[in-house]
């Protein structure tokens, strides 16, 4: 018998707000956060727009021990520093970070975990620029000789340690004291459900009893941001409306927009988290009772697209399902990828037909990139955190942004709504084609 | 619950390194203590502070797959992996098993980022500089950007890519996962592929890691933190692990893929059983960023978990095949961590760094050092750590200096720790009858 693994702290961060109130708030609101970039000029870009998180500072979320550490933090960094920040406090957790030294911890360093998602990240230009600068011929190229010579002196000795993807979940490890079985994922959008897969295989196979998992990525840099547009899947043509400008799983959809930040959710094992409620009385979200990994090929778009017809989502899907001992038709609630891009969409869509069959009709199925943009790496753990308060609340989310939605579907744009929710479905699609779901079960905090 | 899961077995492996691109060639050169070091090729090192590298030869992908026009433009780091893979495919006699079922077959790398194409992005940066307020004119560089750079080029840096062409070229649409905690990618990989197998979630799994940071933006990273040898007039001796006078590691490249199966898969198809993997342990340092803790206590945890893991006595090891950077703080602390691991025993298992010949393969370095395992378990021998003429007095262990020499080998453990301290050990040994 494995152990049974419940979320108990959420950390999402994301244009409309740091932590699960906001989040929230957002997301039963259908309040999008999508407007002109502010970070840099992107006139010259094809688009133009995104969704920014402004005004973040990552020193925020540390103590005092670790400010300085933050200058070596790239953005994705400091919100994957921020998230799980947010999260442990959510939980109730004490650890290394969130309480004073001497005070009681709630789980010892060995027992505790990190997986983290995390996308691939630039550089940032005007440091590694100013150090080129410093190397040009008299024709103002760039000279190699100059930069092995002179040029590369102007990084910072540790300028490498800034952009590593494992440095996300390495602070995370240091800020919470978090010694036991640790790892970073890095398969864009399903990094961060692939990571709380393997929190979940950690902690029922008895390696942890509490892990921070999830991811974050910020694209809102000119390097990386043009990278994502060179895939194809966002959308370049329509920006005079940037709240319209996402349109998930709805035919009028014409690509994605770019967002930033993700979430780090705390899980445990239910037989520790249920020892320390006695004493703290902290909430449990939900269980997540089914987790299926799986890899959709579409060679023509050489895996920059899922399968045309959905295949490998399916898997994944009715894996997690399987696992989870339930029938499709006992799903409450989908969150999908929906990217807004219609080849991406059209896929998922026939992969949810093939599972759910006729009782897709009836089924709420509610994506959130018109809210929180496409958050690579750290979409999923916002997609998580959506689900696991819905579950808690009882409460659909709204769906927006979807007047013509593809056929099959329950519903297009809709209000939020109190309903009856038991269990829920969380589905990550990757550009490459990584796929992760997860199901997730209503917890019942009263029973225990 | 151990009783119950799966065990697991290795029943192909392949490698694409500095010193060949085949598994004889390389163990050979292994076993006869060459170097896979020269002064680097692909780019103009000759002002750098480190101007030599372990680079791959005369290497061309197209000759390992079916069909080269998937892979139209990847970057070295997947070229690799997929003439890696190939080579343990047929290994494993996959490619004459029509009744795989794809659905049940994974990818699990430990790979890395591809290399920026620093001609192109550079040009465009100081195209865009602005001298007077030094900072990159936005809009400028986005023009230039747009123009020079390459789609295709910029979607191969993607870490994932390795892991998507893989799952092209073999169909695998099996659990697929691609990790990258630095120098311990490739381990961590094939841990979680074992367990993955364990717990009955596929019946093979592909898993290894590839990586090349030898482009000009990876050497002047390492060169920054100084971890890099910079022994310019000695190449083939500049990577000397546990030497009194080592200054810094080698950068590699290439790739090592090794499949991975359920005993009773294998079995029931037959296939080669080459070694079988009993323990996987996995551990944060959560010290600093930039240091590993003095007394070792990630490695030594994560070594601690494997054994345990793989119900395996301290005793009972026969090699180490050590993370052996060739830095002052890894050999000195590594060493420190297999003292407190196996005690009185340390001095008497025989530990050895491949990265003196084919130098630190960075995320793939695990995978050709779990294949390393494999083959002394097959061949009843151990590959030196070479250019061990002075060692270390801190260091005093057995690192079989500069000579390989035959043993009797049944278990095996694989040391990697990653640049931040997340580190992993795996446990490898002699396959069932």
């Amino acid at each position: 018998m494995s152990r049974h693994v419940v979320i108990t702290g959420l950390g999402p961060t994301s244009a409309v707000g740091l932590g699960i109130e906001p989040t929230w708030q957002a997301a039963i609101e259908g309040r999008t956060a999508i407007s002109p970039i502010e970070s840099f000029d992107p006139s010259s870009f094809d688009c133009r727009i995104a969704a920014e998180i402004i005004g973040f500072r990552a020193q925020k979320y540390v103590p005092k021990w670790y400010r300085k550490a933050t200058k070596v933090m790239a953005r994705d960094i400091g919100l994957a520093v921020a998230g799980a920040d947010l999260a442990a406090r959510d939980a109730g957790i004490k650890t290394r970070a969130t309480t004073d030294n001497g005070e009681d911890r709630s789980y010892s360093s060995q027992r505790m975990g990190a997986h983290i998602g995390a996308g691939l990240i630039a550089a940032e230009l005007d440091e590694l620029t100013s150090g080129l600068a410093e190397a040009r011929d008299a024709n103002g190229a760039f000279d190699i000789h100059q930069w092995g010579q002179e040029g590369m002196q102007h990084l910072t000795p540790l300028w490498l340690l800034k952009y590593l993807p494992n440095m996300l979940a390495c602070h995370v490890t240091i800020l919470h004291d978090a010694q036991g079985p640790s790892n970073t994922i890095t398969c864009t959008e399903a990094s961060a459900g692939l990571s709380i897969g393997e929190s979940l295989r950690v902690i029922q196979r008895g390696d942890a009893d509490m892990c921070f998992c999830g991811g974050a990525d910020s694209k809102l840099n000119p390097t990386e941001f043009l990278r994502l547009l060179m895939t194809g899947r966002y959308n370049t043509t329509e920006e005079n409306d940037p709240q319209l400008a996402v349109r998930p799983f709805c035919q009028t959809a014409a690509g994605s927009i770019i967002g930033e930040g993700g979430a780090i959710v705390v899980l445990e094992a239910r037989d520790t988290f249920e020892q320390r409620r006695a004493q703290d009385k902290p909430m449990g979200y939900a269980e997540i009772v089914g987790f299926g990994a799986a890899q959709s090929i579409n060679r023509n778009a050489k895996n920059l697209l899922p399968d045309p017809n959905g295949s490998g989502i399916d898997n994944a899907i009715s894996i997690a399902i399987g696992e989870a001992g339930i029938d499709p038709q006992q799903i409450d609630l989908v969150i999908p990828t929906g990217i807004g891009h219609p080849d991406s969409d059209r896929a998922e869509v026939a992969a949810l037909k093939r599972v759910f069959g006729d009782y897709l009709s009836k089924l709420p199925v509610i994506p959130n990139k018109a809210l929180f943009g496409n958050c690579s790496a750290g979409a999923g753990g916002l997609d998580a955190c959506i689900a696991a308060k819905a579950l808690a609340e009882q409460t659909l989310p709204a769906i927006v942004n979807c007047k013509q939605p593809w056929p099959g579907l329950a519903s297009g744009t809709t209000a939020t709504r109190p309903a009856d929710l038991r269990y829920a479905l969380i589905c990550s699609c990757g550009l490459g084609g990584q796929i992760a779901a997860l199901v997730l079960k209503r917890y019942d905090n009263a029973s225990s | 619950m151990k009783q119950m899961s799966q065990r697991v077995v290795i029943t192909g492996i392949g490698w694409i390194t500095p010193l060949g691109h085949n598994i004889e060639t390389v163990w050979d050169a292994l076993l006869a203590g060459r170097s896979g070091v020269q002064m680097t090729r692909q780019f103009d090192a000759s002002t750098f502070p480190t101007q030599f590298s372990a680079e791959v030869k005369s290497f061309d992908y197209r000759q390992f797959v079916a069909n080269s026009d998937l892979h139209d433009g990847i970057g070295s780091n997947t070229a690799f992996a997929l003439g890696a893979a190939a080579q343990a495919w047929t290994h494993a006699a996959l490619n004459s098993y029509p009744d795989l079922d794809v659905q049940r077959l994974g990818i699990y790398l430990g790979s890395g980022e591809g290399a920026v194409d620093f001609k192109n992005y550079f040009a465009s940066n100081l195209s865009a500089w602005d001298d007077q307020r030094r900072q990159i004119d936005a809009v400028r560089w986005g023009t230039a950007a747009t123009q020079q750079l390459r789609a295709v080029r910029e979607i191969q840096q993607e870490p994932n890519m390795p892991l998507s062409h893989l799952a092209m070229e073999f169909g695998a649409q099996g659990p697929a996962y691609n990790c990258l905690t630095a120098c311990a990618a490739s381990t961590q990989a094939i841990g979680e592929a074992t367990s993955i197998l364990r717990r009955g979630d596929a019946d093979v799994m592909i898993a290894g890691g590839a990586h090349s940071m030898i482009h000009p933006l990876g050497v002047t990273g390492f060169n920054r933190l100084t971890a890099l040898s910079t022994r310019n007039n000695s190449p083939t001796t500049a990577s000397r692990p546990f030497s009194i006078d080592r200054d810094g590691f080698v950068l590699g490249e290439g790739a090592a893929m090794l499949i991975l199966e359920t005993l009773d898969h294998a079995a029931k198809r037959k296939a080669p059983m080459l070694a079988e993997i009993v323990g996987y342990g996995s551990s944060a340092d959560a010290f600093r960023i930039t240091d590993m803790h003095s007394e070792g206590r990630g490695p030594t945890s994560s070594m601690t978990k494997a054994l345990q893991d793989a119900e395996v006595a301290p005793s009972d090891v026969d090699y180490i095949s050590a993370h052996g950077t060739g830095t002052k703080e890894n050999d000195l602390i590594e060493t420190k961590a297999v003292k407190a691991v196996f005690g009185e025993n340390a001095r008497e298992i025989p530990i050895s760094s491949i990265k003196s010949m084919m130098g630190h393969l960075i995320a793939a370095a695990g995978a050709v050092e779990a294949i390393v395992c494999v083959l002394a378990i097959r061949d009843q021998k151990l590959p030196p750590t070479i250019n061990l003429a002075q060692p270390d007095p801190a260091c005093d262990l057995d690192y079989i200096p500069n000579i390989s020499r035959e043993a009797q080998i049944e278990v095996c453990l694989s040391n990697s720790f990653g640049f931040g301290g997340q580190n992993d050990t795996l446990v490898i040994r002699r396959a069932p009858n």
